[in-house]
Protein backbone atom coordinates (compact mmCIF):
# COMPACT_ATOMS: atom_id res chain seq x y z
CA UNK A 1 0.00 0.00 0.00
CA UNK A 2 2.67 2.51 1.23
CA UNK A 3 4.52 1.74 -2.24
CA UNK A 4 1.58 2.70 -4.37
CA UNK A 5 1.38 5.86 -3.02
CA UNK A 6 4.63 6.11 -3.37
CA UNK A 7 4.22 6.14 -7.21
CA UNK A 8 1.06 7.84 -6.95
CA UNK A 9 2.68 11.05 -5.17
CA UNK A 10 6.03 10.71 -7.54
CA UNK A 11 3.36 11.34 -10.40
CA UNK A 12 0.96 14.07 -8.35
CA UNK A 13 4.33 16.07 -7.82
CA UNK A 14 5.58 16.13 -10.72
CA UNK A 15 1.87 16.75 -12.73
CA UNK A 16 1.85 19.98 -10.08
CA UNK A 17 4.92 20.86 -10.49
CA UNK A 18 4.84 21.02 -14.39
CA UNK A 19 1.27 21.25 -15.33
CA UNK A 20 1.66 19.50 -18.37
CA UNK A 21 -0.90 17.54 -19.03
CA UNK A 22 -3.26 19.11 -17.12
CA UNK A 23 -3.29 21.98 -18.98
CA UNK A 24 -4.18 20.02 -22.29
CA UNK A 25 -6.55 17.87 -20.89
CA UNK A 26 -8.29 20.62 -19.79
CA UNK A 27 -7.97 22.58 -22.67
CA UNK A 28 -8.82 19.70 -24.83
CA UNK A 29 -11.80 18.68 -22.93
CA UNK A 30 -13.27 21.50 -23.42
CA UNK A 31 -12.36 22.08 -27.28
CA UNK A 32 -14.26 19.03 -27.34
CA UNK A 33 -17.18 20.19 -26.05
CA UNK A 34 -17.27 23.07 -28.26
CA UNK A 35 -16.84 21.03 -31.58
CA UNK A 36 -19.49 18.65 -30.53
CA UNK A 37 -21.91 22.02 -29.75
CA UNK A 38 -21.54 22.85 -33.42
CA UNK A 39 -21.57 19.38 -34.97
CA UNK A 40 -24.77 18.76 -33.55
CA UNK A 41 -26.44 22.03 -34.44
CA UNK A 42 -28.03 24.24 -31.42
CA UNK A 43 -29.88 21.99 -28.67
CA UNK A 44 -33.04 22.34 -27.38
CA UNK A 45 -33.99 20.93 -23.62
CA UNK A 46 -35.14 17.52 -25.04
CA UNK A 47 -31.56 16.31 -26.03
CA UNK A 48 -30.47 16.05 -22.61
CA UNK A 49 -29.49 13.00 -23.11
CA UNK A 50 -27.20 13.78 -25.87
CA UNK A 51 -25.51 16.29 -23.43
CA UNK A 52 -24.33 12.69 -21.64
CA UNK A 53 -22.37 11.42 -24.81
CA UNK A 54 -21.04 14.66 -25.50
CA UNK A 55 -19.45 14.66 -21.92
CA UNK A 56 -17.87 11.63 -22.19
CA UNK A 57 -16.79 11.87 -25.43
CA UNK A 58 -15.08 15.05 -23.75
CA UNK A 59 -13.85 13.02 -20.62
CA UNK A 60 -12.50 9.97 -22.65
CA UNK A 61 -10.63 12.17 -25.88
CA UNK A 62 -9.19 14.10 -22.94
CA UNK A 63 -8.13 11.14 -20.94
CA UNK A 64 -6.60 9.80 -23.44
CA UNK A 65 -4.54 12.57 -24.01
CA UNK A 66 -3.78 12.42 -19.81
CA UNK A 67 -3.05 8.56 -20.17
CA UNK A 68 -0.67 8.91 -23.02
CA UNK A 69 2.34 11.86 -21.60
CA UNK A 70 1.86 9.19 -18.25
CA UNK A 71 4.30 6.99 -20.14
CA UNK A 72 5.96 9.59 -22.97
CA UNK A 73 7.25 11.48 -19.82
CA UNK A 74 8.78 8.80 -18.31
CA UNK A 75 10.53 7.13 -21.25
CA UNK A 76 11.90 10.92 -22.19
CA UNK A 77 14.46 10.97 -19.51
CA UNK A 78 15.35 7.14 -18.40
CA UNK A 79 13.03 7.60 -15.74
CA UNK A 80 10.81 4.19 -16.93
CA UNK A 81 14.67 2.59 -16.48
CA UNK A 82 14.97 3.96 -12.69
CA UNK A 83 11.54 2.54 -11.90
CA UNK A 84 12.42 -0.73 -13.36
CA UNK A 85 14.92 -1.04 -11.31
CA UNK A 86 13.10 -0.64 -7.79
CA UNK A 87 12.54 -3.33 -6.32
CA UNK A 88 8.80 -3.60 -6.35
CA UNK A 89 6.30 -5.77 -7.60
CA UNK A 90 5.29 -4.79 -11.75
CA UNK A 91 1.69 -4.74 -10.21
CA UNK A 92 2.49 -2.11 -7.77
CA UNK A 93 3.56 0.09 -10.64
CA UNK A 94 0.51 -0.26 -12.23
CA UNK A 95 -1.80 0.48 -9.71
CA UNK A 96 0.14 3.62 -8.53
CA UNK A 97 -0.19 4.87 -12.27
CA UNK A 98 -3.41 3.74 -12.54
CA UNK A 99 -4.66 6.14 -9.24
CA UNK A 100 -2.75 8.73 -10.76
CA UNK A 101 -4.12 8.50 -13.69
CA UNK A 102 -7.71 9.06 -12.49
CA UNK A 103 -6.87 11.63 -9.96
CA UNK A 104 -6.12 13.88 -13.15
CA UNK A 105 -8.56 12.88 -14.82
CA UNK A 106 -11.34 13.81 -11.84
CA UNK A 107 -9.32 16.81 -12.07
CA UNK A 108 -10.08 17.97 -15.42
CA UNK A 109 -13.62 16.62 -15.17
CA UNK A 110 -14.78 18.74 -12.74
CA UNK A 111 -13.45 21.93 -14.91
CA UNK A 112 -15.12 20.30 -17.84
CA UNK A 113 -18.63 19.57 -16.04
CA UNK A 114 -18.65 23.12 -15.00
CA UNK A 115 -17.91 24.40 -18.66
CA UNK A 116 -20.89 22.05 -19.85
CA UNK A 117 -23.29 23.29 -17.25
CA UNK A 118 -22.48 26.59 -18.56
CA UNK A 119 -22.43 25.55 -21.89
CA UNK A 120 -25.79 23.60 -22.42
CA UNK A 121 -27.65 25.29 -19.12
CA UNK A 122 -27.44 22.14 -16.91
CA UNK A 123 -29.30 22.52 -13.83
CA UNK A 124 -27.98 19.74 -11.64
CA UNK A 125 -27.18 20.95 -8.16
CA UNK A 126 -28.65 18.50 -6.40
CA UNK A 127 -27.24 16.03 -8.28
CA UNK A 128 -24.19 16.51 -7.38
CA UNK A 129 -23.18 13.78 -5.38
CA UNK A 130 -24.57 11.35 -7.93
CA UNK A 131 -23.07 12.51 -11.04
CA UNK A 132 -19.46 12.48 -8.62
CA UNK A 133 -20.30 8.74 -7.86
CA UNK A 134 -20.69 7.89 -11.64
CA UNK A 135 -17.80 10.25 -12.68
CA UNK A 136 -15.33 7.98 -10.41
CA UNK A 137 -16.42 4.55 -10.97
CA UNK A 138 -16.29 5.28 -15.45
CA UNK A 139 -13.06 7.23 -14.97
CA UNK A 140 -11.73 4.12 -12.81
CA UNK A 141 -12.77 1.62 -15.36
CA UNK A 142 -11.38 4.37 -17.57
CA UNK A 143 -7.79 4.17 -16.45
CA UNK A 144 -8.26 0.65 -15.48
CA UNK A 145 -7.32 -0.46 -19.17
CA UNK A 146 -6.40 2.78 -20.33
CA UNK A 147 -2.55 2.97 -18.13
CA UNK A 148 -2.26 -0.98 -19.34
CA UNK A 149 -2.91 -0.39 -23.03
CA UNK A 150 -1.11 3.11 -22.23
CA UNK A 151 1.70 0.80 -21.42
CA UNK A 152 1.85 -1.45 -24.72
CA UNK A 153 1.27 1.51 -27.14
CA UNK A 154 4.61 3.87 -26.11
CA UNK A 155 6.44 0.66 -26.58
CA UNK A 156 5.57 0.25 -30.30
CA UNK A 157 6.96 1.79 -33.36
CA UNK A 158 3.22 4.82 -33.62
CA UNK A 159 4.18 5.33 -29.82
CA UNK A 160 1.11 7.65 -28.33
CA UNK A 161 -0.78 7.61 -31.92
CA UNK A 162 -1.65 3.90 -31.14
CA UNK A 163 -3.45 4.09 -28.12
CA UNK A 164 -6.72 5.56 -29.16
CA UNK A 165 -6.72 2.73 -31.69
CA UNK A 166 -6.84 0.43 -29.36
CA UNK A 167 -7.85 1.82 -26.00
CA UNK A 168 -11.45 2.80 -27.66
CA UNK A 169 -12.72 -0.51 -28.25
CA UNK A 170 -11.21 -1.65 -25.38
CA UNK A 171 -13.04 0.69 -22.91
CA UNK A 172 -16.37 0.87 -24.95
CA UNK A 173 -18.64 -0.71 -22.14
CA UNK A 174 -17.37 1.21 -20.05
CA UNK A 175 -18.19 4.13 -22.09
CA UNK A 176 -21.78 3.04 -22.81
CA UNK A 177 -22.55 2.51 -18.30
CA UNK A 178 -21.31 5.86 -18.19
CA UNK A 179 -22.80 7.55 -20.66
CA UNK A 180 -26.26 5.85 -19.82
CA UNK A 181 -25.67 6.68 -16.24
CA UNK A 182 -24.85 9.85 -16.74
CA UNK A 183 -28.38 10.33 -18.89
CA UNK A 184 -30.20 8.71 -16.45
CA UNK A 185 -29.01 11.56 -13.65
CA UNK A 186 -29.78 14.24 -16.02
CA UNK A 187 -33.17 13.25 -17.20
CA UNK A 188 -34.05 13.50 -13.84
CA UNK A 189 -35.13 9.78 -13.91
CA UNK A 190 -35.29 7.32 -11.08
CA UNK A 191 -32.26 6.53 -9.53
CA UNK A 192 -32.73 3.10 -9.39
CA UNK A 193 -32.35 2.24 -12.43
CA UNK A 194 -28.57 3.79 -11.69
CA UNK A 195 -27.64 0.25 -10.33
CA UNK A 196 -27.35 -1.89 -13.42
CA UNK A 197 -24.45 0.77 -15.20
CA UNK A 198 -23.02 1.44 -11.73
CA UNK A 199 -22.54 -2.48 -11.57
CA UNK A 200 -21.34 -2.89 -14.74
CA UNK A 201 -18.56 -0.33 -14.41
CA UNK A 202 -17.19 -1.74 -10.90
CA UNK A 203 -17.26 -4.82 -12.69
CA UNK A 204 -15.48 -3.94 -15.45
CA UNK A 205 -12.87 -1.96 -13.07
CA UNK A 206 -12.30 -4.91 -10.95
CA UNK A 207 -12.12 -7.42 -13.77
CA UNK A 208 -9.61 -5.16 -15.80
CA UNK A 209 -7.22 -3.85 -12.53
CA UNK A 210 -6.81 -7.25 -11.78
CA UNK A 211 -5.78 -8.56 -15.29
CA UNK A 212 -3.69 -5.15 -15.16
CA UNK A 213 -1.79 -5.69 -12.01
CA UNK A 214 -0.85 -9.53 -13.02
CA UNK A 215 0.10 -8.74 -16.57
CA UNK A 216 1.78 -5.46 -16.13
CA UNK A 217 5.03 -6.97 -15.75
CA UNK A 218 4.89 -8.17 -19.58
CA UNK A 219 3.91 -5.22 -21.15
CA UNK A 220 7.23 -2.94 -20.05
CA UNK A 221 10.46 -3.16 -21.56
CA UNK A 222 13.36 -4.19 -19.65
CA UNK B 1 5.53 -34.76 -35.77
CA UNK B 2 7.91 -35.03 -38.97
CA UNK B 3 7.37 -32.68 -42.46
CA UNK B 4 5.70 -35.32 -44.26
CA UNK B 5 3.22 -36.57 -42.04
CA UNK B 6 2.04 -32.65 -41.67
CA UNK B 7 2.16 -32.01 -45.44
CA UNK B 8 0.22 -35.58 -45.89
CA UNK B 9 -2.18 -34.66 -42.80
CA UNK B 10 -2.50 -31.09 -44.74
CA UNK B 11 -3.22 -32.74 -48.44
CA UNK B 12 -6.36 -34.90 -46.53
CA UNK B 13 -7.75 -31.56 -44.75
CA UNK B 14 -7.61 -29.83 -48.40
CA UNK B 15 -9.39 -32.97 -49.81
CA UNK B 16 -12.37 -32.57 -46.74
CA UNK B 17 -12.71 -28.80 -47.21
CA UNK B 18 -13.04 -29.53 -50.81
CA UNK B 19 -15.17 -31.89 -50.14
CA UNK B 20 -17.26 -30.20 -47.28
CA UNK B 21 -17.73 -26.74 -49.22
CA UNK B 22 -19.32 -28.01 -52.43
CA UNK B 23 -21.85 -30.20 -50.18
CA UNK B 24 -22.40 -26.78 -48.23
CA UNK B 25 -22.94 -25.08 -51.09
CA UNK B 26 -25.26 -27.85 -52.69
CA UNK B 27 -27.23 -28.14 -49.42
CA UNK B 28 -27.36 -24.34 -48.62
CA UNK B 29 -28.46 -23.15 -52.19
CA UNK B 30 -30.37 -26.15 -53.48
CA UNK B 31 -31.41 -28.68 -50.89
CA UNK B 32 -32.54 -27.41 -48.13
CA UNK B 33 -35.84 -25.48 -48.48
CA UNK B 34 -37.07 -21.92 -49.76
CA UNK B 35 -38.28 -19.94 -46.45
CA UNK B 36 -41.63 -18.96 -46.62
CA UNK B 37 -41.62 -15.19 -46.65
CA UNK B 38 -38.12 -14.51 -46.57
CA UNK B 39 -37.80 -16.76 -49.66
CA UNK B 40 -33.97 -17.13 -50.79
CA UNK B 41 -32.81 -14.15 -48.70
CA UNK B 42 -32.73 -16.82 -46.08
CA UNK B 43 -29.80 -18.83 -47.56
CA UNK B 44 -27.63 -16.37 -46.58
CA UNK B 45 -28.36 -17.63 -43.00
CA UNK B 46 -26.40 -20.96 -43.64
CA UNK B 47 -23.00 -18.83 -44.25
CA UNK B 48 -23.79 -16.13 -41.83
CA UNK B 49 -24.25 -18.08 -38.43
CA UNK B 50 -21.59 -20.84 -39.09
CA UNK B 51 -18.82 -17.50 -39.72
CA UNK B 52 -20.49 -16.07 -36.48
CA UNK B 53 -19.31 -19.72 -34.74
CA UNK B 54 -16.24 -20.25 -36.18
CA UNK B 55 -14.85 -16.74 -35.81
CA UNK B 56 -15.71 -16.69 -31.86
CA UNK B 57 -14.06 -20.04 -32.06
CA UNK B 58 -11.07 -18.77 -33.28
CA UNK B 59 -11.03 -15.83 -31.03
CA UNK B 60 -11.38 -18.97 -28.00
CA UNK B 61 -7.85 -20.00 -29.39
CA UNK B 62 -6.50 -16.88 -29.57
CA UNK B 63 -7.51 -16.16 -25.81
CA UNK B 64 -6.17 -19.97 -24.27
CA UNK B 65 -2.73 -19.42 -26.75
CA UNK B 66 -2.39 -16.41 -25.82
CA UNK B 67 -2.70 -17.25 -21.78
CA UNK B 68 -0.43 -20.33 -22.60
CA UNK B 69 2.25 -18.27 -24.55
CA UNK B 70 2.81 -16.00 -21.23
CA UNK B 71 2.74 -19.21 -18.64
CA UNK B 72 5.11 -21.10 -20.80
CA UNK B 73 7.13 -18.27 -23.37
CA UNK B 74 7.24 -21.05 -25.95
CA UNK B 75 7.29 -19.46 -29.37
CA UNK B 76 4.62 -21.76 -30.88
CA UNK B 77 1.97 -20.45 -28.52
CA UNK B 78 2.45 -17.28 -29.84
CA UNK B 79 2.45 -18.35 -33.35
CA UNK B 80 -1.06 -20.29 -32.94
CA UNK B 81 -2.18 -16.90 -31.18
CA UNK B 82 -1.25 -14.22 -33.93
CA UNK B 83 -2.95 -17.21 -36.44
CA UNK B 84 -6.12 -17.34 -34.71
CA UNK B 85 -6.43 -13.71 -33.97
CA UNK B 86 -6.44 -13.38 -37.87
CA UNK B 87 -8.68 -16.18 -39.17
CA UNK B 88 -11.04 -14.92 -36.39
CA UNK B 89 -10.61 -11.61 -38.30
CA UNK B 90 -11.60 -12.88 -41.75
CA UNK B 91 -14.53 -14.76 -40.70
CA UNK B 92 -15.80 -11.70 -38.48
CA UNK B 93 -15.65 -9.89 -41.40
CA UNK B 94 -17.63 -12.54 -43.44
CA UNK B 95 -20.47 -12.03 -40.58
CA UNK B 96 -20.01 -8.29 -40.99
CA UNK B 97 -20.34 -8.36 -44.34
CA UNK B 98 -23.27 -11.02 -44.87
CA UNK B 99 -25.22 -9.28 -41.90
CA UNK B 100 -25.92 -6.42 -43.69
CA UNK B 101 -26.84 -7.74 -46.95
CA UNK B 102 -29.38 -9.60 -44.94
CA UNK B 103 -30.76 -6.51 -43.27
CA UNK B 104 -31.17 -4.58 -46.22
CA UNK B 105 -33.98 -6.70 -47.97
CA UNK B 106 -35.24 -7.89 -44.57
CA UNK B 107 -35.20 -4.86 -41.64
CA UNK B 108 -35.29 -2.24 -44.41
CA UNK B 109 -32.09 -1.58 -43.21
CA UNK B 110 -28.34 -1.96 -43.26
CA UNK B 111 -27.21 -1.71 -39.86
CA UNK B 112 -28.88 -0.87 -36.61
CA UNK B 113 -27.05 -0.34 -33.07
CA UNK B 114 -28.37 -3.55 -31.66
CA UNK B 115 -26.42 -6.07 -29.01
CA UNK B 116 -25.49 -8.59 -31.43
CA UNK B 117 -24.56 -6.20 -33.95
CA UNK B 118 -22.56 -3.74 -31.47
CA UNK B 119 -20.82 -6.46 -29.51
CA UNK B 120 -19.63 -8.27 -33.40
CA UNK B 121 -18.71 -4.76 -34.51
CA UNK B 122 -16.40 -4.15 -31.16
CA UNK B 123 -15.65 -8.02 -31.12
CA UNK B 124 -14.09 -7.31 -34.84
CA UNK B 125 -12.62 -4.46 -33.48
CA UNK B 126 -10.61 -5.42 -30.80
CA UNK B 127 -9.11 -7.80 -32.92
CA UNK B 128 -7.89 -6.12 -35.25
CA UNK B 129 -6.53 -3.91 -32.92
CA UNK B 130 -4.70 -6.99 -32.06
CA UNK B 131 -3.43 -7.41 -35.68
CA UNK B 132 -2.42 -3.88 -35.58
CA UNK B 133 -0.41 -3.81 -32.26
CA UNK B 134 1.68 -6.74 -33.83
CA UNK B 135 2.29 -4.80 -36.58
CA UNK B 136 4.02 -2.36 -34.75
CA UNK B 137 6.34 -3.90 -32.35
CA UNK B 138 9.28 -5.13 -34.20
CA UNK B 139 11.16 -7.74 -31.41
CA UNK B 140 9.20 -10.78 -31.87
CA UNK B 141 9.72 -12.55 -27.75
CA UNK B 142 8.29 -8.37 -26.92
CA UNK B 143 5.37 -8.75 -29.55
CA UNK B 144 4.93 -12.06 -28.68
CA UNK B 145 4.46 -10.48 -25.03
CA UNK B 146 2.68 -7.37 -25.49
CA UNK B 147 -0.34 -9.14 -28.04
CA UNK B 148 -1.03 -12.26 -25.25
CA UNK B 149 -1.98 -9.24 -22.94
CA UNK B 150 -4.08 -7.86 -25.12
CA UNK B 151 -5.75 -11.03 -26.51
CA UNK B 152 -6.37 -11.75 -22.73
CA UNK B 153 -7.77 -8.31 -22.66
CA UNK B 154 -10.01 -8.63 -25.57
CA UNK B 155 -11.92 -11.81 -25.08
CA UNK B 156 -13.14 -10.82 -21.75
CA UNK B 157 -13.76 -7.16 -22.72
CA UNK B 158 -15.97 -9.08 -25.69
CA UNK B 159 -18.64 -10.60 -22.65
CA UNK B 160 -18.48 -6.91 -20.92
CA UNK B 161 -19.83 -5.52 -24.33
CA UNK B 162 -22.52 -7.83 -25.20
CA UNK B 163 -23.45 -7.69 -20.92
CA UNK B 164 -23.48 -3.87 -21.10
CA UNK B 165 -25.77 -3.27 -23.97
CA UNK B 166 -28.19 -6.51 -22.65
CA UNK B 167 -31.04 -4.04 -22.18
CA UNK B 168 -31.45 -2.83 -25.36
CA UNK B 169 -34.25 -4.45 -27.45
CA UNK B 170 -32.62 -6.31 -30.04
CA UNK B 171 -33.86 -6.35 -33.33
CA UNK B 172 -31.74 -9.79 -34.38
CA UNK B 173 -33.09 -12.96 -34.62
CA UNK B 174 -32.82 -15.33 -31.56
CA UNK B 175 -30.54 -18.39 -31.72
CA UNK B 176 -32.54 -20.44 -33.82
CA UNK B 177 -31.13 -23.78 -32.41
CA UNK B 178 -31.63 -23.05 -29.04
CA UNK B 179 -35.29 -21.78 -29.56
CA UNK B 180 -36.43 -24.37 -31.86
CA UNK B 181 -37.00 -21.86 -35.00
CA UNK B 182 -34.89 -23.42 -37.19
CA UNK B 183 -37.73 -25.95 -39.34
CA UNK B 184 -36.05 -29.64 -39.06
CA UNK B 185 -35.78 -29.43 -42.60
CA UNK B 186 -33.11 -26.74 -42.75
CA UNK B 187 -30.90 -28.26 -40.50
CA UNK B 188 -29.23 -30.54 -42.39
CA UNK B 189 -27.89 -28.06 -44.51
CA UNK B 190 -26.69 -26.07 -40.97
CA UNK B 191 -25.15 -28.62 -40.14
CA UNK B 192 -23.26 -29.74 -43.40
CA UNK B 193 -22.35 -25.63 -43.42
CA UNK B 194 -21.27 -25.23 -40.06
CA UNK B 195 -19.05 -28.76 -40.13
CA UNK B 196 -17.01 -27.13 -43.49
CA UNK B 197 -16.50 -23.83 -41.90
CA UNK B 198 -14.69 -25.53 -38.85
CA UNK B 199 -12.75 -27.78 -41.45
CA UNK B 200 -11.74 -24.03 -42.89
CA UNK B 201 -10.77 -23.18 -39.56
CA UNK B 202 -8.94 -25.52 -39.04
CA UNK B 203 -7.10 -25.75 -42.25
CA UNK B 204 -6.89 -21.78 -42.08
CA UNK B 205 -5.13 -22.28 -38.90
CA UNK B 206 -2.81 -24.72 -39.76
CA UNK B 207 -1.68 -23.26 -42.82
CA UNK B 208 -1.26 -19.81 -41.24
CA UNK B 209 0.84 -21.46 -38.33
CA UNK B 210 3.65 -23.24 -40.41
CA UNK B 211 3.78 -19.82 -42.64
CA UNK B 212 4.32 -17.73 -39.26
CA UNK B 213 7.45 -20.97 -37.75
CA UNK B 214 8.84 -20.55 -41.29
CA UNK B 215 8.56 -16.68 -41.87
CA UNK B 216 10.45 -16.52 -38.25
CA UNK B 217 12.71 -19.38 -39.02
CA UNK B 218 13.78 -17.27 -41.92
CA UNK B 219 14.09 -14.33 -40.12
CA UNK B 220 16.38 -15.55 -37.66
CA UNK B 221 18.31 -17.24 -40.62
CA UNK B 222 18.79 -13.97 -42.40
CA UNK B 223 19.37 -12.34 -38.67
CA UNK B 224 22.69 -15.38 -38.45
CA UNK B 225 24.03 -14.13 -41.97
CA UNK B 226 24.40 -10.57 -41.67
Amino acid sequence: MGKIWAIFRKDLLIELRTKDSLNAMLFFGVVVLVVFNFALGSMHESMRSAVAGILWAAFAFSGTLGLNRMFVAEKENGCLQGLLMVPVDRGVLYLGKMLAAAVFMLASEAVIFVCCIVFFNLSVWGEIPWLALVFLTGTLGFTAVGTLLSAIAVNTKLREVLLPLILFPAVLPILINAVEATAIILNASDHASLRLPLTVMSVFTIVFATIGWLLFEHVLED
Amino acid sequence: MNDKFQSRLDAVLGIFLLLGMLAALYMALIEAPREKTMGDLQRIFYFHVPAGITGIAAFAVNFLSSVMYLLRKNRRWDHLAFSSAETGVLFFGMVLVTGPLWAKPAWYVWWTWSPRLTSALVLFLLYAAYLLIRNYIEDPERRARVAAVFGIVAFLDAPIVWFSIRWWRDLHPSPMLETGGLSPAMRPAFYVCLAAFQILLIYLLRRRYFLESMREEAEMLERRIA
